[in-house]
């Protein structure tokens, strides 16, 4: 039996002050994790807990949320891991604009993509790359910015959510982006980016950002191709 | 001003969206959440297309026969024709676009899937489902910046605008604002499959909660065959759902099992020399029910004879989350596994064409009836919804009328939705009455328990329509006396090909839940 007093920051539209709740929950699940708990905590409550979810097994990055201090999915964090404690914290993602209680707009992410003009203009020659994969794999839920010294919304700094699917196009630069897509990737990307690497941490795709960072540089700051991609 | 109103932008959605761009046409693609959070990004094993890159002689002919008669010929044989002769142009199209599929040394790898006799799955390890969209989210990019799609994300589906028989638009609230708009145009469903109709108990997203299908039925859109529920064999019980096991684990070489005097029976191979545990997934489902029910105890996924460089080249994420699920290395241990809810082959009725029975509106995607019949060959599902979205969009381009009316807020109370107590009650009536085996006996108590639960009080504009869902597939069930595909009746065991026609359930103005069959139409010349 998992026994928790679980502790939200609440507010009800973008203006509300924002104020924390406290619920006790109970789960003789004891593999449950945040998801689930705030599920079954607005089917009992008057006014339901706002948030959002899709998939349930961390592949989709919409329950991104601040949990315990720390940018994590809800489906991804075992309660288990609060038990001892006895109460968890949870709270919106803070470098997004709060819509109501843990719903952050998160259009940011996308905008970014589209100034960087993200996309393959010509066929792609991707061919099977194992970088294009792991780069494929961005769940683009926010938790590397939230965790970013270097990022804030506004800001020219666009983030690990917006290296990554770069780092997909660099490993197959096409030609007639060459020049646009690198210099987009110094300006958003390089340099902004402090190599905290912070970002590498808290991923709950677990991509191995270092190594797309390193190819991306190359690529696009370098000019040159390492040798282990095909 | 957008002509073209897209709802739901997951596979079908955006591949509806960039044909319709590529034309030239603009669209507004409408989802409550941004696609990365859609549900095929789950999908896992591949997407089949007779490719011959293994030196097995396939062909497009092979493929057309394989689903046909996995789906135990419901399918509309011409829909199916065009899906699977257009198939390796659509895998090659996901190539061009930047999908990193497997490599043999110079072309795309294929894997053996489920119901397929030669290895016709391209792939991307297991996470097939995201790396494609990935791609095609990129490539809506590129039309976004240009203007031909525009996108509504945090927007919700209300209902359909129609008039005598034709639909000129959809009503959209913003999830964000509450604001309410009229949007206006010609209208394509991309809202997926049924899942919310069973929560926790399916391998879906909580996004698909069937309210799409259940307003529309509502509304008076036929719907087909709802009653072919695809149990897939190999799921796993996590918190708050079902997790797949993708059929590549099976693929690959994973063998199902049960233990007997503590050594390894493996039923499948035994009873299905040629297959084995590559049947397809209703015969795989059935016979892991029955031994379960004959010998007690749980069925296992074996995988412990795959190599490391399978492991390490093709099922990477497959074995991490197993891990992390259920503390099982599948490398050296016997994996249990469960028959789970994993895809509704019935759904919004639609011909060849992808029209339905309201003009201007179409469906596309997992939300139809179209494709896949009494049970839908693992490897056609990402094909069903690109090829579908693909097809939905060009006969817009060749049909629809083009209305140039503006969008309108509205000022119109929200509906409430079902509260989760009805969708719980609805949902053990339905697991109750629509398992892998199902009779007559069974059918009618579910029936008369929804029945009783209608009477109980007065619902919401939500809770009547997902009522008059369930009634709908419970009926649906009711009326066909045979067994096909994903639909077993114990008192009706065999194929009846009297029954070889669509179901088609109606709801008309009185809301009273009609059920007839369609014959099947017949197979035009080859392409």
């Amino acid at each position: 039996m998992i026994t928790l007093k679980l502790e939200i920051l609440r507010r009800k539209h973008p203006e509300d002050v924002p104020h924390w709740e406290s619920y006790d929950y109970q789960t003789e699940d004891e593999t449950a994790n945040i998801a689930v708990a705030l599920t079954e905590l607005n089917q009992k409550i008057e006014n339901p807990v706002r948030w959002e979810c899709s998939c349930l097994q961390k592949k989709c990055g919409a329950c991104a949320m601040v949990i315990q201090n720390r940018p994590r999915l809800a489906c991804d964090t075992p309660l288990k891991e609060f038990s001892k404690a006895g109460t968890v914290r949870i709270e919106p993602l803070r470098k997004f604009p709060v819509v109501a209680d843990l719903i952050v707009d998160r259009s940011i992410l996308f905008q970014n993509l589209e100034t960087m003009k993200v996309w393959f203009a010509e066929e792609a020659k991707t061919k099977g790359s194992q970088m294009a994969y792991e780069a494929s794999r961005c769940l683009q839920c926010g938790c590397c910015l939230e965790i970013c010294p270097n990022f804030y919304a506004g800001g020219t700094f666009s983030g690990m959510s917006a290296t990554l699917p770069t780092a997909r196009l660099l490993t197959a630069l096409p030609e007639s982006q060459k020049k646009e897509l690198c210099r987009a990737y110094r300006k958003y990307i390089y340099e902004g980016c402090g190599k905290s690497l912070a970002c590498r941490n808290v991923c709950p795709a677990g991509i191995e950002i270092d190594k797309l960072l390193v190819n991306s540089n190359a690529v696009a700051v370098w000019k040159r191709k390492l040798k282990h991609e095909t | 001003m957008q002509k073209v109103i897209i709802i739901g932008a997951g596979l079908a959605g955006l591949s509806a969206s960039v044909t319709l761009a590529e034309h030239g046409i603009s669209c507004a693609l409408i989802s409550l959440q941004n696609s990365e959070r859609a549900q095929s990004v789950l999908a896992e094993g591949g997407i089949n297309a007779s490719l011959n890159t293994m030196g097995e002689n396939d062909t497009v002919q092979n493929h057309y026969e394989d689903t046909l008669r996995g789906g135990v010929y419901l399918a509309d044989p011409n829909a199916v024709q065009n899906l699977t002769f257009h198939a390796p142009e659509i895998v090659r199209w996901l190539e061009k676009l930047g999908v990193p599929f497997n490599m043999t040394d110079s072309d795309i790898m294929l894997r053996n899937f489920g119901g397929q006799k030669k290895k016709r799955t391209a792939y991307a390890r297991s996470s097939t489902g995201k790396i494609i969209m990935t791609a095609l989210i990129d490539e809506v990019r590129r039309y976004e910046a240009g203007g031909l799609i525009q996108r509504y994300p945090h927007h919700e589906f209300i209902q359909l605008l129609t008039e005598n028989q034709a639909c000129y638009g959809v009503r959209i609230q913003d999830a964000y604002t509450g604001k309410m708009t009229d949007f206006k145009g010609s209208v394509l469903l991309c809202s997926g499959g049924m899942n919310g109709v069973f929560p926790e108990m399916t391998t879906g997203t909580t996004q698909n909660s069937g309210d799409v299908t259940a307003t529309v039925f509502r509304q008076g859109v036929t719907l087909g065959n709802p009653e072919m529920i695809q149990y897939h064999p190999t799921t796993i019980g996590i918190s708050g759902k079902r997790c797949l096991v993708t059929e590549a684990a099976r693929g690959e070489g994973g063998r199902l099992c049960i233990m007997q005097n503590q050594q390894k029976y493996y039923f499948m191979e035994e009873k299905y020399p040629e297959l084995g545990n590559l049947m397809p997934r209703d015969v795989v489902a059935r016979e892991m029910y029955f031994i379960r029910r004959k010998y007690g105890g749980e069925v296992f996924l074996d995988m412990t004879e795959l190599s490391s460089v399978t492991w390490q080249k093709k099922l990477s994420d497959l074995r991490q989350e197993i891990m992390h699920y259920l503390a099982l290395d599948p490398k050296t241990d016997l994996i249990p596994v469960r028959e789970g809810i994993h895809y509704f082959m019935g759904g919004i009725d639609t011909d060849e064409y992808h029209r339905t029975n309201f003009r201007n509106l179409y469906a596309a995607g997992e939300c139809t009836c179209q494709y896949h019949g009494a049970n839908r060959l693992g490897g056609n599902s990402m094909l069903g919804a690109l090829y579908g979205g693909r097809k939905s969009a060009e006969t817009i381009i060749k049909t629809a009328e083009f209305l140039t009316e503006e969008n309108q807020e509205v000022s119109v109370s929200v509906p409430e939705k079902a509260s989760p107590v009805l969708i719980q009650k609805i949902s053990q009536i339905l697991l109750s009455g629509l398992g892998i085996v199902r009779n007559q006996e069974t059918l009618l108590k579910q029936l008369n328990a929804l029945e009783v639960l209608a009477n109980q009080r007065t619902y919401s504009f939500y809770e009547q329509n997902r009522l008059l869902l369930a009634e709908a597939m419970l009926r649906s069930a009711l009326e066909r006396r045979e067994s096909r595909g994903a639909h077993y009746r114990e008192d009706y065991p065999d194929k009846n090909d009297n029954f070889r026609k669509t179901t088609i359930a109606e709801c008309d103005d009185k809301n009273r839940v009609r059920i007839s069959f369609r014959p099947i139409p017949e197979k035009r010349a080859d392409i």
